[in-house]
């Protein structure tokens, strides 16, 4: 990069050191500076590895929280079993590329064990062969690949519980669950693996028949007053809200995707003065969302985690470098169940639920 | 100097005496017979706003069939609703126009305003600062975020798409190391800023509810309508757009010019900021994710040229209430979401090709 060393004038842009004007240059080595700094700054993170045994956690970002927490479950862990722990994460969430660049990473390293949060899955199961080829042990944490056999193990929240339980909690605190009208706010319109497992899972909860358990919007009962896209963030959620509020004004229970959705779903109904008519679920277990079940903007909200995961995907990988057991999935299922709670602050019978300020313990982010 | 003689002067000769039986009109084009269609392009190319509005009350009137959605779409309420679901999109557009009229292109102006209210929000709520210093950091962000643009394209000579390629990345990173991907709650604002929230207060006229973020939306508009028409600057824009270095001929300070047009596009994305706050209540990291994108779809629908110098700031705003119209339509006409992309997607290649065949005319 001549351009940054400043050695000479190179030679596609001399109009540029010709120049006199004192602030110009000035404004333009400012510029440069601040590039150069930030060029700098990116290079600071490798690390050599010296331990015996080595890891790597791969997450989608390393800016949500959910993953944030995930990384302090596994940091912690491996301090304490002494496991080198190199983590690595995608720049968005479906930044596939960098994913499989880190698990390249982790081959040439030789890592004993791979978590994973797999971006995209399909697109990954080549390199992820790869690694259990070269003798790792890849789990997959939080997202299952599809098969779910194509790592060792995945140790995951069961999403389709997580929305059967908050399904339950809505019936069971309607008057009249057979009059309910219903608001499905799903993800996006990819309908990826959580997205339906949730959404089938809280109308099967909730006693609706949800025919193809892979398919959104599928079903033909009258309650349901329709579905929409949040994106999982509260413009989106509001958004969501407002025009199926459109098609039906008189909704009173209002399915979410995770929190952020909940929140502006939440914000819709206030806008139009009806915020007491609808209960409101939703999934996740972040504080924020906690808060508001603390405050009574959602009505409940099933509880994952993240750090769990973590910290039992790396107890994995040291017994797996001990004498080579691989983990074993939870009964029934084709993963390993890290747990779902429901956290509400109006209890239902025969459910089983922890309240707000119980969760604000466990909460992540 | 080739003034036309009148026959007021007399000048003796015999040979002009013939002049007077000549044809006294002055010079004129032929004005050609024209078909219908060179008509409809002739008046298009004179009124660039005419293809929005005809789409739009076009749009409009199909989506009221009763057949089509059951006379949900046509209520005041829900055309109220349309409005202020596009009244972000619709600011971000207006800046958006301002760069694209420089025959530019601004892929930062999503994670820009999103930049600005994080900044408002952790400034007003989590460190607890007075609403209008709040405000003003917010201001200082888009703006100079918009600074930092211009001088990328004007003194580094970089392409703006490049640059706001970069800008956008970046942006989107600081916000995100800010924030740790964690939202503004809505019930922390009202407790701490609620001020922040001022442009989701609304007044109802009837039914329907108009929001002050929807008037502020029409007032940005307003506002940049006459700057572009009214005055020196606002010609600059367009001369620059057009050919910039005829404007540099002519003696407009064109880097200086595009520095100014780059923070004024800032200045109207915090304006963004700030009515987004109302508009979703909370502050989130990951809304708007489109909103670039989204912004550049109203002006081109909108009728400005992505070559810049050409179209009307009206347009975008047209632009972006149609883009609105056909997800509110679609959607209460009971379609899935795919067919609302579907249909801008159309869209857009509609409205440039429409645009490619007017700009014929003066060919």
């Amino acid at each position: 990069m001549p351009r940054l060393s400043g050695a000479g004038p190179p030679a596609d842009c001399t109009h540029f050191w010709e120049e006199t004007n004192v602030t110009n240059t000035f404004t333009k080595a400012a510029l440069l500076g601040m590039t150069a700094a930030g060029l700098v700054g990116m290079a600071g993170g490798a690390q050599a590895a010296s331990h015996s045994i080595s890891a790597c956690l791969i997450t989608k970002t390393d800016t949500n929280p959910f993953f944030v927490k995930m990384k302090e479950g596994a940091e912690a862990k491996a301090e304490e079993l002494g496991i080198e722990l190199n983590s690595y994460a995608g720049k968005i969430d479906g930044d596939v590329e960098t994913q499989i660049a880190a698990v390249e990473s982790c081959i040439a390293a030789g890592a004993k064990g791979i978590l994973i949060t797999p971006s995209d899955g399909p697109s990954l199961t080549p390199i992820i062969t790869q690694a259990r080829e070269a003798g790792a042990l890849v789990i997959a944490l939080d997202t299952p690949f599809e098969p779910a056999d194509v790592a060792d193990a995945t140790f995951a929240t069961d999403n389709f519980k997580a929305g059967e339980l908050i399904g339950e909690w809505a019936a069971a605190s309607l008057e009249n669950p057979e009059e309910a009208k219903i608001a499905m706010l799903d993800l996006n319109a990819s309908e990826v693996s959580v997205d339906y497992l949730r959404n089938n899972g809280f109308l099967q909860g909730f006693g609706i028949d949800i025919k193809d358990p892979t398919d959104i919007g599928d079903e033909d009962d009258p309650r349901i007053v329709g579905n929409d896209v949040t994106n999982g963030n509260e413009e989106g959620g509001r958004t969501a809200m407002e025009n199926l509020m459109q098609v039906d004004s008189s909704i009173n229970v209002v399915y979410t995707i995770n929190e952020p959705a909940a929140a502006g779903a939440y914000e819709a109904l206030r806008s139009f003065g009806m915020e007491d008519q609808a209960l409101i679920v939703s999934v996740d277990g972040g504080c924020p969302g906690v808060q508001n079940v603390k405050e009574g903007v959602i009505g409940a909200t099933s509880m994952q985690f993240p750090l769990l995961m973590a910290s039992l995907g790396v107890e994995a990988i040291a017994k797996f470098a001990e004498d080579g057991t691989k983990p074993e999935n939870s009964e029934g299922l084709d993963f390993t169940n890290t747990g779902v709670e429901l956290v509400t602050d109006n209890p239902v019978d025969g459910i089983p639920s922890i309240t707000s300020d119980e969760a604000l313990e466990k909460c992540w982010g | 100097m080739s003034d036309t003689p009148k026959g007021s002067r007399k000048t003796g000769q015999d040979f002009e005496s013939t002049l007077s039986s000549s044809d006294t009109k002055v010079a004129a084009f032929e004005r050609k017979h024209r078909g219908v269609m060179d008509t409809i392009q002739h008046v298009l190319h004179l009124n660039p706003t005419l293809v929005p509005v005809m789409v739009l009350v076009a749009s409009v009137l199909i989506f009221s069939l009763p057949m089509v959605t059951e006379g949900k779409f046509l209520t005041m309420f829900n055309l109220s609703l349309v409005m202020q679901q596009v009244s972000i999109i619709g600011i971000l557009a207006a800046a958006q126009s301002l760069i694209i009229l420089t025959a530019g292109i601004d892929l930062s102006v999503g994670a820009l305003m999103i930049f600005s209210a994080v900044v408002m929000g952790l400034t007003g709520v989590n460190l607890g600062m007075p609403s209008f210093v709040a405000l003003i950091l917010g201001f200082v962000v888009a703006i100079g975020g918009g600074l930092v643009n211009g001088l990328f394209v004007t003194r580094v000579k970089l392409p703006p798409f490049i640059v706001t390629l970069g800008t956008w990345y970046i942006f989107l990173s600081i916000l995100r190391l800010l924030t740790g991907s964690q939202s503004i709650r809505s019930q922390d604002l009202d407790a701490e800023a609620p001020f922040l929230k001022i442009f989701g207060s609304f007044i109802s006229l009837g039914s329907a509810r108009i929001t002050f973020g929807v008037i502020l939306m029409i007032l940005v508009f307003a506002v940049l309508w006459y700057m572009l028409n009214k005055t020196a600057w606002g010609r600059h824009v367009y001369a620059i757009g057009d050919d910039k270095e005829a404007a540099e001929l002519a003696g407009i300070k064109t880097d200086r010019m595009l520095l100014t047009v780059y923070m004024m596009a800032g200045l109207v994305v915090g304006i963004a900021a700030w009515a987004s706050i109302g508009r979703v209540g909370s502050i989130s990291p990951n809304a708007f994710a489109e909103a670039n994108l989204q912004s550049i779809t109203a002006v081109v629908i909108g009728g400005i040229s992505l070559f810049g110098g050409r179209g009307s700031i009206l347009g975008p705003l047209f632009g972006a209430l149609i883009v609105g119209v056909f997800e509110s339509g679609l959607r209460l006409a009971g379609l899935d979401v795919q067919w609302q992309v579907f249909a801008i997607g159309w869209l857009i290649i509609l409205a440039v090709a429409i645009d490619q065949w007017i700009r014929k005319v003066s060919a």
